[in-house]
């Protein structure tokens, strides 16, 4: 790291740099562009993944704070920092001509905080309407629901996008059609059964041919992120059942590692068990709904239902110890809430030898279909470029080649301790991502086998203060859940409340890459790659 | 006389005396009409039970093929399920959609449910249970059925609504591509059968159905008739026009109340008649099941009614497509056409010319076993 | 029509919370007298109407995935004869509310109601679409579907279990079986 240091340095002469829980550097905004593209292109450590980027209420400025990893090793993390104290009309430069998967992430910032970046094509809000009143995020943010009171008119959608560019030194504003007069435009969504949630993709079509995607987001942004800035941490735990709720406990699991971290407790051993168990008890019931979804995309609906059948048995598990479902409330910060059952032990084994059984019988059902191969086998094809360019991570993004699993990464609660392969094909069509799945789910048993009968006994949760107070910082975690990566930022201010929070979702990235690999396909398979990159919406808009 | 009373359970028994009673007492003008009214009647009661009945089932079977129950709870077993669902959809509020083309979007939904009733009226139930028995049966049906797709594209034209439209273009395409093949498949029993008669032609199976008559040839057009009659349906794997999951409910999205029940009533009844008619053609249709020379055997299957026979066979076949409905996950559109036109259409071409060989040079089984068939 | 001969299969009328709306319901229906015949014919039409609620799933979040455990095999919604989930709102007559309402989401779910054809019901299903939920101070959630339209049964929990949407179902099923369609001389 060194030399990347004696690099930042070369490029940017006023760069500050900082070593805090990541190396932190703080550049101004006229140079970030040409720092982030250095980083990206150096040979010896290319920083080519932006994990993370965060609009920032710093109080006299805002700014926007990237994680950048290296894809070859996600354990290689650097932080730029930049910000504008003009917070009248704040301009920041765009790095989408770098990492595609800022695009949407800035039109997040943009409709928050309302920092308009330079050079992004399209400079429309993302999560809210266009005539949304203030920037929620801010500060200073008047809450008075008079501002924007509740709309129950429908409004036409107006394609067309403003931006800003930068020509010869000077800034231009323009506006740019996203469509042309005559395409034939159909609404997929956002309430429509195979868009697995409330997304909206504006298509135009030439016949059955997909010829481009406009995705429209938010009709479920709940501004959990917000929300959370008023909440002391072990309330904000419940929000992150509810982003991808069908990862619930693995993203818990993060905010809880972030928060352990910043505040040092130690987590017993017997927790770390609990943790891992559930997380791929988890991971296995969030793969198995994927693919009961997929197949049903795909028109065969008697295995939609066998899937579900399976998944019930683990949630019998979850509900067992504690009572919860689907979301199962089982993390708290400093170990987990309830302890396992008597039976517990003897139930997933028997889920184990069961589950092996049923895997076959999905394969003999329909993993050697033809019908069902000519559906999946070259279509939607996702090369390793575009998946760490657009921040593909998961199965799809292994599913394309890159070795972007955390838990091999930068190994958390008991990972480094198990054996289990990292499932990584490099077809990058939608079967490759339907059998990593499957696969996935092997992964999942033959991890649960190894912990199962050697949970030592001991403490489930660590004694924690009543209030937990973070120390000023910045805090990241991430880790690997059903969908890809997840992350958890905490900027602390030495408060009892986080001043900022941020979740990475990993279904942003999916959904970003939709319009790239659904380009040219048909219509039909446009469902079907939706089934196959398995996107939770609620976990975008948050 | 010695014929009817050893089939007792026959309905011909009933019709042959109702007749009689009423020419006895009328002229022969009025005993047409009540005649004609009296099988319209018929007509339109069995159209509507055997749809109910065809949805309790599919309803039941999938149920077992999902591991579920289905439902169970409106009457025994769940038996007047489909009577409830007729009864909500009747008092169902129509929807008129603003910006439509009224005339069309209303008799679209006309032309699907005529259309198929009109092939039921030339299906031959039973023995003497046949509303009318052209010469040119074959030909009839295969027309006339075909009349349903004009249906489903003025549907999906005078909708105004973009997915209307693209299920039912793809719709269009779908159905007069296999259409092709229908009619070849069933043109190929013709060659063998020597008739486009209904009644003829299941006479002619008494001792051997065409499927094994025409053996290689026969078994080839009985398995393209089932896949594209299967698709002429317009259920999985071939419901690209409905696509659940992709155009939420295709080219009947804007229909409501009993228009939408139309449709809904024509896809079950187009699964019936398609079944019925490979029934008819491939299967000896209403005949027992007989074997030269077996005297005591024949006797006891005669006496089982043959409309008995000719649904016991029917819903073998519905059971066979319900089975393949809920087994595969869907075509995509230009899979489907290159299924019919790069693969079932050459076969079929192919096999009618096999099927002209088979005959003409004495290879069925009937010439080459006169014993036993 | 009294209360006691509103009958579910399997589940005496006692047992069922809520008995006192009920009653109060028939009582303001049946103000104005009821006609015995057409009564009849209500029974029967409401017998249809009830045991054939074809539903309309708007899920946004959490309760569609519980939703969709409720019409697979474990708890199979298909014994009520509801298992014919209609995707266009012109054949639905129940719209299941499952999940966060937001106000970009509320003028979509305001036509998706109007495109319905009568008789329509509205199930809100969970406590995000009952009253914004664990969202309620979010300065993006409708506070309560039935801000934007009208509700017919609450089901609570977060995500609200399968049993839970059964027996949500089943009071509606009640409430159906005590309209009247005919007898009523205000319609």
């Amino acid at each position: 790291m060194e030399n990347i240091k004696k690099l930042i340095l070369n490029t940017v002469k006023d760069a500050v740099i900082e070593e805090k829980q990541k190396l932190t550097v703080t550049v101004d905004y006229t140079k970030l562009h040409l720092l982030a593209k250095t980083l990206r292109d150096n040979a010896e450590l290319p920083f080519d993944t932006l994990v993370f980027l965060t609009g920032m209420d710093r109080g006299e400025e805002l700014g926007v704070n990237y994680l950048l990893c290296s894809s070859k090793d996600l354990s290689k993390e650097i932080v730029l920092k930049t910000g504008t104290t003009d917070r009248e009309n704040p301009l920041l430069y765009s790095v989408t001509d770098l990492f595609e998967t800022a695009n949407y992430n800035e039109r997040e910032v943009f409709a928050l905080f309302g920092i308009r970046f330079i050079n992004n094509p399209d400079m429309r809000k993302f999560f809210l309407n266009g005539d949304w009143n203030g920037f929620p995020f801010r500060k200073d943010y008047d809450a008075n629901p008079e501002l924007n009171p509740l709309n129950l008119e429908s409004k036409d959608i107006i394609d067309i996008a403003p931006r800003i560019m930068e020509i010869d030194g000077k800034l231009v504003e323009s506006t740019v059609n996203i469509f042309e007069e005559d395409d034939y435009i159909i609404n997929i969504g956002p309430q429509h059964p195979s868009t697995h949630g409330v997304m909206h993709f504006r298509t135009s079509l030439d016949g059955e041919i997909v010829k481009k995607i406009d995705v429209h987001s938010g009709y479920i942004h709940r501004g959990i992120e917000k929300l959370s800035e008023t909440l002391t941490y072990p309330q904000i735990l419940h929000f992150t059942d509810r982003l991808d709720y069908l990862s619930a406990n693995i993203n818990r699991h993060g905010l809880c590692m972030a928060v352990e971290k910043a505040a040092e407790i130690e987590v017993p051993e017997r927790a770390q068990y609990i943790r891992t168990i559930m997380d791929e008890l988890n991971r296995m019931d969030s793969h198995l709904l994927a693919w009961a979804c997929q197949t049903n995309d795909l028109g065969a609906t008697t295995a939609f239902i066998y899937g579900m059948r399976e998944r019930e048995i683990i949630l019998d598990i979850f509900e067992k110890t504690c009572g919860g479902r689907l979301i199962i409330n089982q993390n708290v910060v400093g170990g987990v809430m309830f302890d396992i059952y008597d039976d517990f032990q003897k139930d997933v084994k028997s889920f184990i030898i069961y589950m092996c059984d049923k895997l076959k019988e999905y394969d003999r059902f329909f993993s050697h279909n033809v019908i069902a191969l000519g559906r999946m086998i070259g279509i939607g094809n996702l090369s390793k470029e575009d998946a760490i360019n657009y921040a593909v991570t998961g199965p799809a993004g292994r599913g394309s080649g890159w070795s972007c699993d955390i838990r091999k990464h930068i190994p958390y609660a008991l990972y480094d301790k198990v054996e289990f392969n990292e499932v990584i094909r490099t077809e990058g069509d939608s079967y490759a991502r339907y059998l990593n799945r499957l696969d996935e789910i092997e992964q999942s048993l033959h991890i649960i086998e190894q912990l199962i009968d050697n949970i030592p006994e001991g403490d489930i949760c660590a004694k924690t203060k009543a209030i937990i107070r973070l120390p000023e910082g910045e805090f990241y975690s991430r880790v690997e859940a059903c969908r890809g990566e997840f992350g958890v930022f905490i900027e602390s201010r030495g408060d009892k409340f986080p001043y900022r929070l941020k979740f990475r979702s990993p279904s942003m990235a999916l959904v970003s890459a939709m319009p790239l690999i659904c380009k040219n396909e048909k219509i039909s398979d446009f469902i079907g790659i939706g089934g196959s990159m398995d996107y939770v919406i609620p976990d975008i808009d948050r | 006389m010695i014929l009817n009373y050893s089939q007792p359970l026959e309905v011909t028994n009933l019709t042959s005396w109702l007749d009689a009673a009423l020419r006895s007492s009328l002229p022969e003008f009025w005993v047409l009409l009540i005649e004609f009214v009296l099988v319209g009647v018929a007509f339109l009661a069995a159209y509507a039970v055997i749809a109910l009945i065809l949805i309790y089932a599919e309803r039941k079977i999938t149920a077992f093929f999902q591991a579920r129950f289905g439902p169970n709870r409106v009457g025994k077993w769940g038996l007047l399920q489909s009577v409830a669902d007729m009864v909500k959809i009747l008092l169902k509020e129509i929807v008129k959609i603003n910006r439509s083309d009224r005339f069309l979007f209303f008799a679209a939904p006309f032309f699907m449910i005529v259309a198929s009733m009109a092939t039921f009226g030339a299906i031959a139930f039973g023995k003497g249970l046949h509303a009318i028995d052209f010469n040119i049966g074959v030909l009839y049906v295969t027309a006339v059925s075909s009349l349903g797709i004009i249906g489903v594209l003025l549907a999906g034209w005078s909708s105004n609504n973009k997915y209307s439209m693209i299920g039912a273009m793809r719709s269009g395409a779908q159905f007069v591509s296999y259409e092709l093949s229908a009619g070849f498949a069933l043109m190929t029993i013709v060659v063998l059968a020597g008739t486009m008669q209904f009644s003829t032609m299941i006479e002619g199976q008494r001792y051997c159905w065409n499927l094994f008559n025409g053996h290689i040839s026969s078994l080839i057009a009985f398995i393209i008739y089932l896949i594209s009659g299967h698709a002429e349906t317009n259920r999985g794997p071939f419901d690209l026009p409905e696509a659940e999951s992709e155009l939420t409910a295709g080219y009947h999205t804007e229909y409501s109340g009993l228009q939408f029940g139309f449709y809904y009533l024509a896809e079950y009844l187009n699964m019936f008649i398609i079944a019925s008619i490979a029934t008819a053609v491939f299967l000896g249709g209403y005949m027992p099941i007989q074997v030269k020379g077996w005297v005591a055997f024949n006797g006891i299957m005669e006496y089982i009614p043959s409309y008995i026979w000719f649904f016991g066979k029917t819903a073998v076949l519905i059971f066979l497509s319900l089975w393949v409905r809920w087994s595969f996950p869907r075509l995509r559109i230009d899979q489907l056409l290159n299924l019919e036109w790069k693969y079932l259409l050459p076969i079929n071409l192919v096999n009618i010319v096999l099927m002209v060989i088979l005959v003409l040079s004495g290879l069925t089984l009937t010439d080459l076993l006169p014993g036993w068939f | 029509m009294e209360l006691k001969n509103v009958n579910i299969k399997g589940i005496p009328t006692a047992e069922f919370n809520d008995n006192e709306y009920l009653e109060n319901y028939i009582k303001e229906l049946e103000a104005n007298g009821v006609n015995v015949v057409l009564g009849k014919i209500d029974e029967f039409i409401n017998w249809g109407r009830s045991n054939s609620i074809w539903p309309l799933i708007y899920a946004t979040s959490c309760c569609g995935i519980e939703f969709m455990a409720t019409a697979a095999a474990h708890n199979d919604i298909a014994r009520f004869g509801m298992e014919v989930t209609r995707n266009s709102p012109r054949q639905a007559d129940l719209m299941i509310v499952a999940g966060t309402m937001v106000h970009k989401m509320a003028p979509l779910i305001k036509r998706v109601y109007d495109q319905m054809a009568e008789p329509k019901y509205v199930l809100a299903m969970g406590a995000c679409a009952i009253s914004g939920g664990p969202f309620v101070n979010s300065y993006h959630v409708v506070n309560g579907v039935d801000q934007i339209i009208p509700v017919d049964v609450y089901v609570p929990g977060c995500p609200p279990r399968p049993e839970s949407l059964f027996y949500g179902l089943m009071q509606l099923q009640r409430k159906i079986k005590v309209e009247q369609f005919l007898g009523n001389k205000q319609r």
